[in-house]
């Protein structure tokens, strides 16, 4: 099958790759360790699967922030991401 | 009791897994792809980075029609929903025919294809041919939707308010038919004024489904293409270009298939950043009700 019209690039790929390892460990996560909901910080109740979403969406404006205010490459904004996730899954 | 646990049920959702990659998931996975790169067509493609997402970011076409989106969306809202409660409010309550007639008439709108709207709205404001401009002309307004700014505003407007207020008005209506007769009673006991009995009876019983309008309603018009584009084009010059129309100019037009795929992914991150608000603050409100 020619999927040479999708324009598959490596960044891209690992992207994507990312993405997808990242639902199935928080599956295995949720059948290992079942979590129950929780309320954070935005008074609103969260599974772990709500937090990886808002990590997600969250980081995605981080870096067009970044890419507005201070241009590519958006290694730094990628640090500030990894903040930002690690502090939405502990008080979020 | 033992539970068993019974895992084949996963095999059901298949179906839509497969459906929503292929309608959704791969799409999406080839805008990414052609966000970060140049093609001239030929599936040939060349590595930019992140450069049309910076092009993007900075450009003033963009913000513009942002900020016309915004503003369109906003106005519309403001006048479908108030007057989508309004109506349903005063459609009679009790079943009957004339209770049916008024949900066939009202739900009309609603059935005609966008493309149609857009046609029937065209024709509609023209000053040679149309009911509304002849009669605007008529009486000495200067109305013409392909000359002046204004007059194309207020034209897709009105359009989408004649369009979409039904979707307002049959979402309060079923939440006010959900409310026992005991509420209404209790209030006339108590001697509850209109506007008593609309603030503490019925606006928050029809909150639920005011909320799913709001969200309906927001999704749609932010995303809206095919009416205006219909009606004026986007014009005159590019007054009423919102996001979705020059996407498509973008896209289609200029073939700029890497500015267009960042353009649209950062369109998509915007509206699911909104809905998702929309539905935390859904899911919570029923939460918080029950």
């Amino acid at each position: 099958m020619d999927l040479s019209w999708m324009g598959w690039t490596t960044p891209t790929m690992i992207f994507f790759v990312s993405i997808a390892f990242m639902i199935v460990i928080m599956i295995i996560w949720s059948i290992k360790a079942p979590q129950a909901p929780r309320v954070g910080i935005l008074r609103i109740e969260t599974t772990p699967g709500d937090r990886l979403f808002i990590s997600l969406l969250g980081s995605a404006f981080i870096c067009l922030a970044w890419l507005a205010f201070f241009g590519a490459p958006v290694w730094g904004a990628l640090a500030v991401c990894l903040g930002y996730a690690a502090s939405v899954f502990k008080w979020v | 009791m033992k539970k068993t646990q019974n895992q084949k049920a996963w095999f059901m959702v298949l179906p839509v897994l497969l459906l929503v990659a292929f309608s959704a998931i791969i799409p999406l996975m080839t805008v990414v792809n052609y966000s970060v790169q140049d093609t001239f067509g030929n599936n040939e493609f060349f590595w930019v980075g992140l450069e049309w997402f910076e092009e993007i970011l900075h450009s003033e076409r963009m913000h513009d029609a942002l900020r016309r989106q915004i503003i369109f969306t906003l106005i519309i809202m403001t006048i479908e929903i108030p007057l989508g409660i309004f109506v349903a409010l005063n459609m009679p309550k009790k079943s009957g025919l004339w209770t049916s007639l008024c949900l066939v008439l009202v739900a009309l709108p609603l059935l005609i294809p966008w493309n149609v709207v857009g046609t029937i709205w065209q024709i509609f404001g023209r000053v040679d041919i149309g009911l509304l401009g002849y009669t605007l002309d008529y009486i000495g307004i200067n109305y013409n939707y392909t000359q002046d700014a204004t007059a194309a505003w207020f034209t897709i407007i009105i359009m989408d308010v004649w369009h979409w207020t039904s979707l307002v008005v049959l979402l309060s209506y079923a939440g006010l038919k959900s409310i026992p007769d005991d509420y209404y009673q209790a209030a006339k006991i108590d001697q509850a004024s209109r506007w008593n009995v609309f603030r503490y009876i019925e606006l928050p019983k029809m909150k639920g489904v005011l909320l799913i309008a709001i969200l309906l309603r927001f999704m749609d018009s932010f995303m809206i293409y095919t009416e205006p584009f219909v009606v004026t084009g986007g014009g005159p010059g590019n007054a009423t270009t919102l996001l979705s129309i020059d996407l498509v100019k973008m896209a289609i037009g200029q073939f700029d298939l890497g500015p267009a795929a960042a353009f649209s992914l950062i369109y998509f991150l915007v509206i699911l950043l909104i809905s998702w608000v929309f539905y935390t603050v859904m899911i919570n409100s029923d939460k918080g009700n029950g």
